[in-house]
């Protein structure tokens, strides 16, 4: 609970992501698209984030700044304290792969590849011995629910384990942020109160920042913090009010249907899991 | 991340297409493979030509009738009845250099043994012959002096000819047809195989000159002269006085033309190697043009693939590939391509090589240098060609990759 106090207010101590006044201008020739017009913005450690706004309203483009996977066009964007902005490809690629997880809409894992090897693509740039780098990608595997599903191809697993499966590959590197643009955005509302589970017991369990983009108000209510944007700039930061805890909301949805009720994995697998996982650091 | 690493992605990415990945290989397969067999059945010939040159003594000097000037009008040794009986010994009076000749009449003939018949050539010449070419008789004699001073009717059989007509028998003191005119078999000759020019050297019957200019082909002159100099260099030296001398006998003009002709085993030789090496440059500038096409084939097929799996090259820049793991993947990729296109190639080339020597009867000598040089040639092949598409997907934009559909 001390953690939560840490973790709530803007404050905190050091904040993990502190963006000045960055901007991101696409020049298509003809016109030029503001997608971001100067957006200041701190993240505390272990805060939960939800990004809200109208489509276009900027969203993806600054998780893709937040992800190194883009430069700002102006502004600049410290990570942990480091500035970002002026890295080279190849220093960013490595703090994608240290530093950070994604999560995507569209789960994105490599076909015709196991659940455990799209696990291990992470740890396999960062250089990790392969023997760990299976034993790594196995626990990250547990921690969402999936143990048993490792050797089975993402054409095998439901939209929700594919999904999970992904958060595994966005926590296998041990990352300081994980950033989810839509992570629910193809989900039924049951799996995606599961998928808010998993991210919510990282986020307190382990102390780790996430930051997700939604539509959804009531994904929202997960978090612990709300920013909506609108044309490019931030029109509201707000905590959280009424704060859904994911673990007790499931109970009180109906159950899946089917012989392959995901209940028992995602429901209990991650709670039973939860033990033997340390907290970090 | 490590090479072997990539390398197992690279195969895993090959192994998931299989037919597109062996059909790409198929062009280097195909280069490779004629590179090597090439390779193997020129020095195959190579081999003979050196085979050749020791069969006929590297000391052999040659002269035939007939011109020996390639192209016009050229008379062959048939018709010409330039070279005689005094030519040849006026060359062995003046001309010191030469140590022996022998002369030679050739005439082609039916020969019969009881039912077998078979086809062949005859060549008349002198007991000395056998000598000069260092040819061996294997079983029996050879004729004599004094049997070539009386054209008897006796021969010295080829081991073809004597396989044909004697199946399973010796044909020592048997009496064979050539013709209408019964010949004594004398003695059977060693084998010498394939002569320079591919044909079968012992698919032939040797008598006196004298009886076949007599018997056979009635003539007074001679066709050939095998003679053999004193030492391989003497053999080169001694060409100039022997065309001098023929000329002087034989009343050529100064600007006129020879009615001879005067080789050395050595130009033989040569001649042979040259034809040969043209060859070998011929079919192996065609299997380097497949080596290329099959290097065109991997560049379009990783071109595809790297089209095809843009959504994952972002999904890995994204978890931290950056653009080095991601252009090396590519490009080990297509080397693996090669490599084992070049491979199956090596293989494919010393199965079709050893094919054409068992069906043709043409040795062949592998080549461990030409192995060597495929396999590095099929490499560089795959880096050549890979290089661009791997460029091209090492310097995706991962946000576009990974919206990519
Ligand atoms: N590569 C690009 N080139 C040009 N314009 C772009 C590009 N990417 C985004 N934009 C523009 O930038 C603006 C912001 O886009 P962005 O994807 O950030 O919106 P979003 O808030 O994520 O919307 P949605 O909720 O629909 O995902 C849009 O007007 C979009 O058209
Ligand atoms: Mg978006």
């Amino acid at each position: 609970m001390e953690e939560q106090q840490a973790q709530s207010g803007e404050g905190g101590a050091w904040a993990v992501i502190r963006l000045e006044e960055v901007a991101k201008t696409y020049d298509l020739g003809e016109v030029q698209v503001h997608a971001l017009r100067g957006v200041s913005l701190e993240i505390g450690r272990g805060e939960f984030v939800a990004i809200m706004g109208a489509s276009g309203s900027g969203k993806s483009t600054l998780m893709n700044i937040l992800g190194c996977l883009d430069k700002p066009t102006r502004g600049r964007y410290f990570l942990d304290g480091v500035d970002v902005s002026g890295m080279s490809k190849a220093e960013l690629a490595r703090i994608r792969n240290r530093k950070l997880g994604f999560v995507f809409q569209q789960f994105n894992l490599l076909s015709r590849t196991s659940a455990l090897e799209n696990v291990e693509l992470p740890t396999v740039y960062a250089g990790i011995a392969p023997e760990e780098r299976t034993r790594r990608a196995r626990e990250a595997l547990a921690r969402v629910g999936l143990a048993e599903r490792e050797g089975h191809y993402p054409s095998q697993l439901s939209g929700g384990q594919q999904q999970r499966v992904a958060i595994a590959r966005a926590l296998v590197n041990k990352p300081q942020i994980v950033l989810a643009d839509e992570p629910t955005g193809n989900l039924d509302s049951r799996t995606s109160v599961e998928i808010m589970d998993i991210l919510q017991r990282l986020n307190e369990e382990q102390g780790l920042t996430v930051v997700i983009v939604t539509h959804e108000a009531d994904i929202a209510h997960y978090a612990k913090r709300a920013i909506e944007f609108r044309d490019g700039r931030i029109r509201r930061d707000r905590p959280i009010e009424e704060r859904l805890i994911a673990r007790e909301v499931l109970p009180t949805l109906p159950a899946p249907e089917g012989p392959e009720a995901e209940k028992p994995e995602a429901g209990a697998a991650p709670a039973k899991d939860a033990a033997p996982v340390a907290p970090r650091a | 991340m490590d090479f072997l690493n990539t390398f197992r992605i690279a195969l895993r990415a090959l192994a998931r297409n299989k037919m597109r990945s062996s059909l790409t290989m198929l062009g280097i397969v195909i280069g490779v493979g004629a590179v090597i067999a090439v390779v193997s059945i020129g020095q195959g010939a190579q081999y003979l030509v050196q085979q050749g040159i020791q069969s006929m003594g590297t000391n052999a000097v040659f002269i035939a009738a007939g011109s020996g000037r390639p192209g016009g009008a050229r008379m062959g040794f048939w018709a010409v009845k330039s070279l005689t009986l005094e030519d040849l010994a006026a060359i062995l009076r003046e001309v010191p250099l030469i140590r022996q000749a022998a002369p030679a009449v050739i005439s082609r003939g039916q020969v019969v043994y009881q039912n077998q018949n078979w086809n062949t050539s005859i060549l008349g010449t002198a007991p000395n012959y056998f000598d000069i070419r260092s040819w061996a008789v294997q079983s029996g004699t050879a004729f004599t002096q004094e049997e070539v001073d009386y054209a008897a009717n006796v021969c010295v059989l080829g081991t073809t000819v004597a396989n044909m007509l004697f199946p399973g028998e010796s044909p020592i003191g048997k009496t064979v047809r050539i013709g209408n005119l019964p010949f004594r078999v004398v003695g059977v000759l060693e084998s010498k195989g394939q002569s320079v020019m591919g044909d079968d050297q012992d698919d032939r019957i040797f008598a006196p000159y004298s009886t076949v200019q007599k018997k056979i082909s009635g003539i007074t002159w001679i066709q050939f002269i095998n003679a053999s100099a004193v030492t391989p260099e003497a053999s080169v030296a001694a060409v100039r006085p022997i065309t001098a001398l023929l000329r002087e006998r034989h009343h050529i003009r100064a600007g006129e033309d020879d009615d001879f002709f005067v080789r050395t085993q050595s130009e033989v030789a040569d001649l042979a190697n040259q034809t040969q090496s043209v060859m070998t440059l011929l079919l192996g500038s065609i299997a380097s043009v497949s080596l290329l096409v099959g290097g065109i084939g991997i560049m379009n097929i990783m071109l595809v693939s790297v089209t095809e799996r843009t959504r994952e090259i972002g999904v890995r820049m994204a978890v931290g590939a950056t653009e080095g793991d991601v252009q090396s993947q590519f490009l080990i990729e297509a080397v693996t391509l090669s490599m084992m296109g070049g491979l199956a190639g090596i293989i494919a080339g010393l199965a079709g090589s050893a094919l054409i020597s068992s069906l043709l009867n043409w040795p062949t000598m592998i080549s461990l240098k030409a192995i060597i040089i495929a396999a590095i040639f099929s490499g560089a092949v795959g880096i050549f060609f890979g290089y661009y598409p791997a460029r091209k997907a090492a310097q995706l934009d991962p946000i576009e990759a990974l919206r990519y559909e």
